[in-house]
């Protein structure tokens, strides 16, 4: 199961995911991405919580890739255990999503320009 | 013989029999009048009289069906419908009478006695039609003994009929022992009265009124026979018959008796009404599922029958779901529930109404009285599902107070009934749901096995074994291997993200690919690129998949490969007995779709010796937890690798799933997994 909880601070919205992401319990990420776009367009991803996300759990992170270009959204993951951040280094979405260790490198990164 | 023909030839039979009681009497005046006897004569229009009444009898016991309790009324309304014909009549046979009064006429025996039988005629079809609706309404619901007491008393009748042929008179004792007898039957039989409770407020008045004038008739009818006796003329008094009075009698005493008990029955009418109508309104409950009807309505059906049981003036149901609680209202607007629901009297009730009900806390403080505002009480239920509350019933009152323990039972068993239906439709949708997820999955897991290669050709360069096991869900995993001739071999391994009957036709997508595109000459780059390009035009959004490509090249001892987001190989080489991690960089296929995936496109290349040993996976196997939760990981993955290399593929697959079993400590796989080991000669 999952948690996911939010609140909103200096117009950043920061999603805190807790638990574990796997088939039946991704469509709870999505919906809270998909309000999470409505209402900001700076958004932080806590995952220092998160235990284990499937390959559905990344595409949700995925499917909103484009969307996230299209509005100019921008998105910094951050707090990843070791065996999370692997996930997301196999399947390459490093290269793609701004994945950092701390929340004030997230903050920098989505502040700048 | 058909009921038709038995009622006509009755009918027939009873006409006659009048007739010749009519015929037969006037001629017994005649004889008297030129005095003339003869015995035999005398007793002829008695015994015509009693095969009168007795086919009158069974002719209306063949016409007046069983009391039932649609038929009460229609019952009353044919004794009224009868009473009023069979009055009209002697009213006209009345005025005929006295319009001859004036004339010497009237004096006449003969006519008189005419007239008489016309009279009596009427008051036996009246009389006897009456006694056989009363005796269906008596034995409504009936049981054994009231069936002996009837038979009983009818029987006596009968006797009466025999008993009148000894021509006692009024008021003499044997006639008076005789009509006692008798109405004490009729007055015990008179309290079977079960007939009354099923009428409703209505039907209670409209019964004590056709009751009354029947009443009205039979006096009127008495009052006749009264007057044609005093005239003193008559051969044949119908008032001296034992049978005739005490079927009056009878009929009078069941009629003031039935207009008693209704009138008394009537202000608790609407009590057996309202306990009816929650009868019916707890079947509707349980019923409003397997009629086909949606959860909504269900709750439709509990507000209105809840409101109706306990008269509340306002109520609302709130059903909580996943896209926003929905609010059904009656006479009480959503900004008013929101005020209620921000200021309930106690804790309980705020709960209940704020859907966050728990089981187990206390059920009794439910229902308040409400300080201020419109309503000035209120009685707030949660609807449980498996211990989970899935809605809140809220009535409300006008007056305060209005709530007691017993009402509370009444709503208690009504939302009872209905989370039972509501579980049940649940339990339905979610049998169906399951049964439709396993018919789905048995066609993926068909898919997904003849997809994969039976065999993987082995030959002189190397051998190479494939393992694939699919779990209760079924992923998408694939592998396949392409000859390309010269030496050269063209190798895939994937993963296709999602599961069920999407994830298989996505893994065939993937096989149709890697069949066109890898063709001898082709670099593992460009298979990369081409792969992205035509599943970005038919991957759902949400879907990826991971594959590794290799082309093998047997003579040059060289294997070019790209990752595309799959789980690196692991490469084991003999010369120096160690596994090489390459750590390379590359993106899956879906992810990125249009011409910038080339950026994440890396091709990489080793060289292998003979002994070296190549094993491919998927995720399956590496996410594989044990009881504790932990992961398998790659790394117990190439240590199982180490302890098994000097083996051939197929026993090194072995181990490795031994070992994985072993980890796994009885844990079930979640994933399907594959493991492809390739040994070079």
């Amino acid at each position: 199961m999952v948690e996911i909880t939010s609140n909103t601070e200096n117009n950043i919205m920061e999603i805190v995911i807790k638990g574990e992401v796997d088939a039946s319990s991704s469509i709870h990420l999505d919906n809270a991405l998909e309000s999470a776009f409505k209402a900001s367009d700076k958004i932080l991803v806590n995952l220092h919580k998160l235990d284990y996300i499937s390959s559905a759990g990344l595409g949700v992170f995925i499917a909103h890739l484009q969307e996230m270009k299209e509005k100019g959204v921008k998105m910094a993951l951050f707090g990843m255990t070791e065996k999370v951040r692997q996930v997301f280094a196999i399947l390459g979405l490093e290269e793609l999503l701004t994945i950092t260790s701390t929340k004030e490198e997230s903050l920098a990164l989505i502040n700048e320009a | 013989m058909s009921k038709k023909t038995k009622i006509r030839i009755i009918f027939i039979l009873g006409v006659l029999s009048w007739l010749l009681y009519s015929f037969s009497d006037l001629y017994f005046i005649f004889l008297k009048k030129h005095r003339m006897t003869e015995t035999f004569v005398d007793l002829l229009p008695q015994v015509f009289l009693t095969m009168f009444i007795l086919s009158t009898l069974f002719y209306y016991r063949y016409l007046i069906t069983k009391a039932e309790s649609i038929n009460f009324m229609e019952l009353l309304w044919r004794v009224f419908l009868t009473g009023l014909g069979t009055t009209v009549v002697s009213l006209l046979l009345r005025l005929i009478f006295n319009l001859f009064s004036q004339t010497g006429f009237i004096k006449n025996p003969v006519t008189v006695n005419f007239f008489y039988h016309l009279y009596v005629g009427l008051v036996i079809v009246y009389v006897i039609s009456t006694f056989v609706v009363w005796k269906r309404l008596i034995l409504y619901q009936k049981t054994k003994n009231l069936i002996q007491l009837w038979n009983f008393f009818e029987y006596a009748l009968y006797l009466a009929l025999i008993f009148d042929f000894m021509g006692h008179k009024l008021q003499s004792l044997m006639f008076n022992v005789a009509l006692v007898f008798l109405s004490t039957f009729s007055v015990v039989l008179s309290f079977n009265l079960k007939w009354i409770a099923y009428l409703n407020f209505r039907q209670k008045w409209k019964s004590i009124l056709f009751i009354l004038l029947s009443g009205i008739y039979l006096y009127h009818f008495f009052l006749n026979l009264t007057t044609y006796s005093s005239t003193g003329l008559l051969t044949n008094d119908l008032l001296d018959h034992v049978f005739v009075g005490a079927i009056l009698l009878f009929i009078f005493i069941y009629a003031l008796i039935a207009v008693l008990v209704t009138l008394f029955n009537l202000p608790t009418s609407s009590v057996f009404e309202q306990k009816l109508k929650e009868a019916v309104d707890f079947q509707k409950l349980s019923q409003s599922v397997p009629a086909g009807q949606s959860e909504m309505e269900t709750y439709e059906i509990l507000i209105d029958s809840s409101m109706s049981a306990v008269f509340a003036d306002a109520a609302w149901i709130e059903v909580a779901q996943s896209d926003g609680n929905k609010l059904i209202t009656r006479n009480i607007d959503a900004a008013e529930v929101a005020l209620l629901k921000e200021t309930s009297p106690n804790e309980n009730i705020h709960r209940i109404i704020n859907l966050r009900f728990t089981a187990g806390l206390n059920q009794q403080k439910n229902f308040s009285s409400l300080s201020k505002g419109t309503f000035r009480s209120i009685f707030a239920l949660p609807i449980l599902v498996k211990n989970e509350q899935i809605a809140s019933l809220v009535l409300l009152q006008e007056v305060s107070d209005a709530f007691n323990r017993e009402m509370v039972n009444i709503i208690t068993t009504f939302v009872n009934q209905a989370s039972i239906t509501l579980e049940n439709a649940r339990l339905l949708d979610d049998a169906i749901e399951n049964e439709r997820y396993k018919e789905q999955l048995k066609i993926a897991k068909t898919v997904q096995k003849s997809l994969l290669p039976q065999q993987l050709s082995n030959n002189a360069s190397f051998d190479i074994m494939a393992f694939s096991m699919a779990a209760d869900e079924v992923g998408g995993d694939y592998y396949d291997m392409i000859d390309h001739g010269q030496g050269r071999h063209g190798l895939i391994i994937g993963d296709v993200s999602g599961k069920g009957t999407s994830a298989a036709f996505n893994m065939a997508q993937m096989k149709g690919i890697f069949h066109s595109l890898s063709q001898p000459g082709i670099e593992p780059a460009e298979f990369m690129i081409k792969a992205n390009d035509a599943l970005s035009r038919c991957l759902e959004k949400s879907s990826f998949i991971t594959a590794s490509y290799f082309e093998i090249d047997t003579t040059e001892k060289l294997v070019r490969y790209v990752r595309a987001g799959h789980c690196p190989a692991i490469i084991y080489q003999e010369k120096n007995q160690v596994i090489l991690d390459f750590q390379t960089k590359g993106m899956g296929l879906g992810i990125v779709r249009n011409s910038e995936y080339e950026k994440y496109v890396h091709s990489n290349a080793f060289h292998y010796s003979p002994g070296d040993i190549f094993l491919l996976y998927t995720d399956g196997i590496t996410e594989a937890t044990n009881p504790d939760n932990q992961q398998f990981g790659d790394e117990r993955l190439k240590t199982a690798l180490l302890k098994y290399t000097c083996l051939q593929p197929e026993k090194i697959k072995e181990g490795i799933i031994s070992e994985l079993y072993a980890f796994l400590a009885g844990k079930k796989l979640e994933d399907d997994y594959t493991i492809v080991i390739l040994k070079f000669n």
